[in-house]
């Protein structure tokens, strides 16, 4: 069942990954929305994280800033990352910035937990 | 796209977007942490921090991201590093080039590379060096190009003037804080020294000690209950406190005459009114008009008072309710050669003498606030305690109030139909 957190973020787990879903415009106040549900999904024991940005038009600077916050946070905790349903301008956005050098990108939700279930993400018991 | 287009417009995005941010009013705090976001969502560069040059002591860190908490904690800055950062080529504030002449460089090279810093630029505004901005590598691992560090400096120089910018109004806003409390403080001091005033005036005469005290308190009440600002209330009480000051210049004997004065006496007491007018025209009141309610404090509507022999509308609203307040406590209170009178008598008294002496609708509002004390509808008790214990008691008193509003309610808008 999708949990809706702070009013804005979705996200639900698959096993050991957490699905989040961003919204419509990627700025400070979403960013830091998704990026505070990521941090505690991660400290929840996932071991990987899909974002989803199948309802996402645009990504603002601040917005990049804290996905490779995100993607930071994960590194350090040992977990795997993929972007889903991104729209072609923030593909070339991402490409130009080098996000995708950190990323795995996803054509949809399906297809990234498919590519994450090829590794191995047994939960982080706390 | 053309990724130079898209780079362009994301680019420009951000510079918008930061000088909305530097613009704003906001929280400083937050204004910095976002100010940073946007440089290092620009260039995608994965960690940064901004740190602020503090008079004497360390770096103090207005905005962090990706790095540790105590990242460069307890480092200073001094002056020739300042100076090499004012002289420097962008070459010189890159972490990795070992011949810059940046001191600061030199000496905490080790730290910044650990940490994953590439480049040190100082935020300089009006020629001083105010802080410094610490940049990670980009994400995509390339060299920063020229235009990277194009992009990179306008949006340094956009953070620095709105710290600096926002220190200032800091400071501004902390001085107009100081000033506030220092105009307070003179206020009270002002109002301490008119109470002083009060209590010499009323030492003067034995018969009347506190009289100008609670003319202070019942012009205020009045004042209020009339719905005179915050500031005209308080400028009322102060002229309620100070109306006599022109009996200092009074034969103590005069004043204290245990019988009704004769003519020549009379004449010489009369005179204090201008007397404190005289008093008190040369100080710069923090209020309006105290000298002139002083002054007319004797005058009646008729036109029958003194000094001036005003009439109705030539008499200053203040003066009018201070002239009440001061004849309702000569009634309430025993004199030398009488007994204070009963509050039917004084109820009388003011129902003859509205529209006479006394302004009816300044009547009116002061029946308004006692009747208030005494139904309980207000658990102020002010006038009940300056006139003491049982005076105001008695299911008579509310009845008479009550009536006293109505007949000068009435007569008021009679008055103004025709």
């Amino acid at each position: 069942m999708d949990t809706p957190t702070g009013g804005l973020v979705r996200s639900h787990c698959v096993g050991a990954t957490a699905v989040v879903y961003a919204s419509d415009y990627l700025n400070k106040l979403t960013g830091e929305k998704i990026e505070r549900e990521c941090r505690r999904q991660l400290s929840c024991g996932c071991r990987a994280l899909v974002i989803d940005f199948s309802e996402t038009k645009l990504v603002n600077s601040i917005g990049i800033s804290i996905l490779l916050g995100i993607i930071d946070v994960a590194e350090k905790c040992g977990a795997r990352i993929v972007f889903s349903d991104v729209n072609n301008q923030t593909v070339e956005l991402f490409e130009m910035l080098g996000l995708t050098r950190h990323v795995v990108l996803a054509k949809d939700e399906r297809e990234a937990l498919l590519n994450l279930s090829r590794y191995e993400t047994t939960p982080v018991v706390h | 796209m053309e990724p130079s287009t898209q780079k362009l417009i994301h680019t420009f995005g951000a510079l918008a977007d930061l000088g909305q941010e530097i613009a704003g009013t906001g929280d400083f705090s937050e204004m910095v942490r976002t100010s940073m976001h946007l440089l290092l969502g620009t260039l995608a560069l994965r960690r940064g921090a901004v740190m602020e040059c503090v008079e004497a002591g360390p770096l103090r860190c207005a905005a962090i991201w990706g790095l540790g908490d105590h990242f460069l904690s307890g480092v200073e800055i001094d002056a020739t590093q300042k100076t090499a950062f004012l002289k420097g080529e962008t070459a010189d504030f890159l972490v990795k080039n070992t011949d810059t002449s940046t001191g600061f460089m030199n000496q905490h090279r080790d730290q910044l590379v650990r940490e994953g810093i590439e480049l040190v630029l100082p935020m300089i505004v009006r020629g001083e060096v105010t802080g410094l901005i610490l940049l990670g590598g980009k994400a995509s691992g390339e060299e920063f190009s020229r235009d990277d560090f194009d992009t990179i400096r306008a949006m340094v120089r956009h953070i620095g003037v709105g710290i600096h910018t926002h220190r200032l109004l800091e400071q501004i806003a902390q001085r107009a804080e100081e000033n506030r409390r220092l105009y307070d403080d003179l206020r009270a001091i002002y109002r301490d020294t008119v109470r002083a005033f009060a209590a010499a005036i009323d030492i003067k005469d034995k018969y009347t000690q506190g009289h100008s005290e609670r003319v202070g308190k019942y012009s205020e009440i009045i004042a209020r209950e009339m719905g005179w600002s915050e500031e005209e209330v308080e400028g009322i009480q102060i002229a309620g406190y100070l109306h006599d000051i022109g009996k200092l210049i009074v034969d103590r004997d005069i004043i204290n005459a245990p019988y009704n004065i004769d003519a020549k006496n009379s004449s010489e007491l009369n005179r204090h009114p201008s007397a404190g007018y005289e008093i008190l025209a040369p100080i710069r009141h923090p209020y309006a008009d105290i000298p002139l309610m002083a002054k007319h404090h004797h005058e009646r509507l008729d036109g029958r008072g003194y000094p001036d022999g005003l009439t109705d509308e030539q008499i200053p609203m203040g003066a009018k309710i201070v002239s009440l307040a001061d004849s309702f406590d000569a009634m309430t209170t025993d004199r030398p050669y009488r007994r204070r009178r009963s509050f039917e008598d004084v109820v009388r008294d003011l129902r003859e003498n509205s529209g006479k002496q006394f302004d009816s609708k300044v009547v009116a509002a002061f029946a308004r606030a006692i009747l208030k004390e005494v139904t309980g509808e207000t658990k102020d008790r002010r006038i009940t305690k300056l006139l003491g214990k049982g005076y105001l008691e008695g299911e008579h008193v509310a009845t008479l109030l009550q009536d006293l509003i109505t007949d000068l309610d009435s007569t008021q808008k009679a008055r103004s139909a025709s």
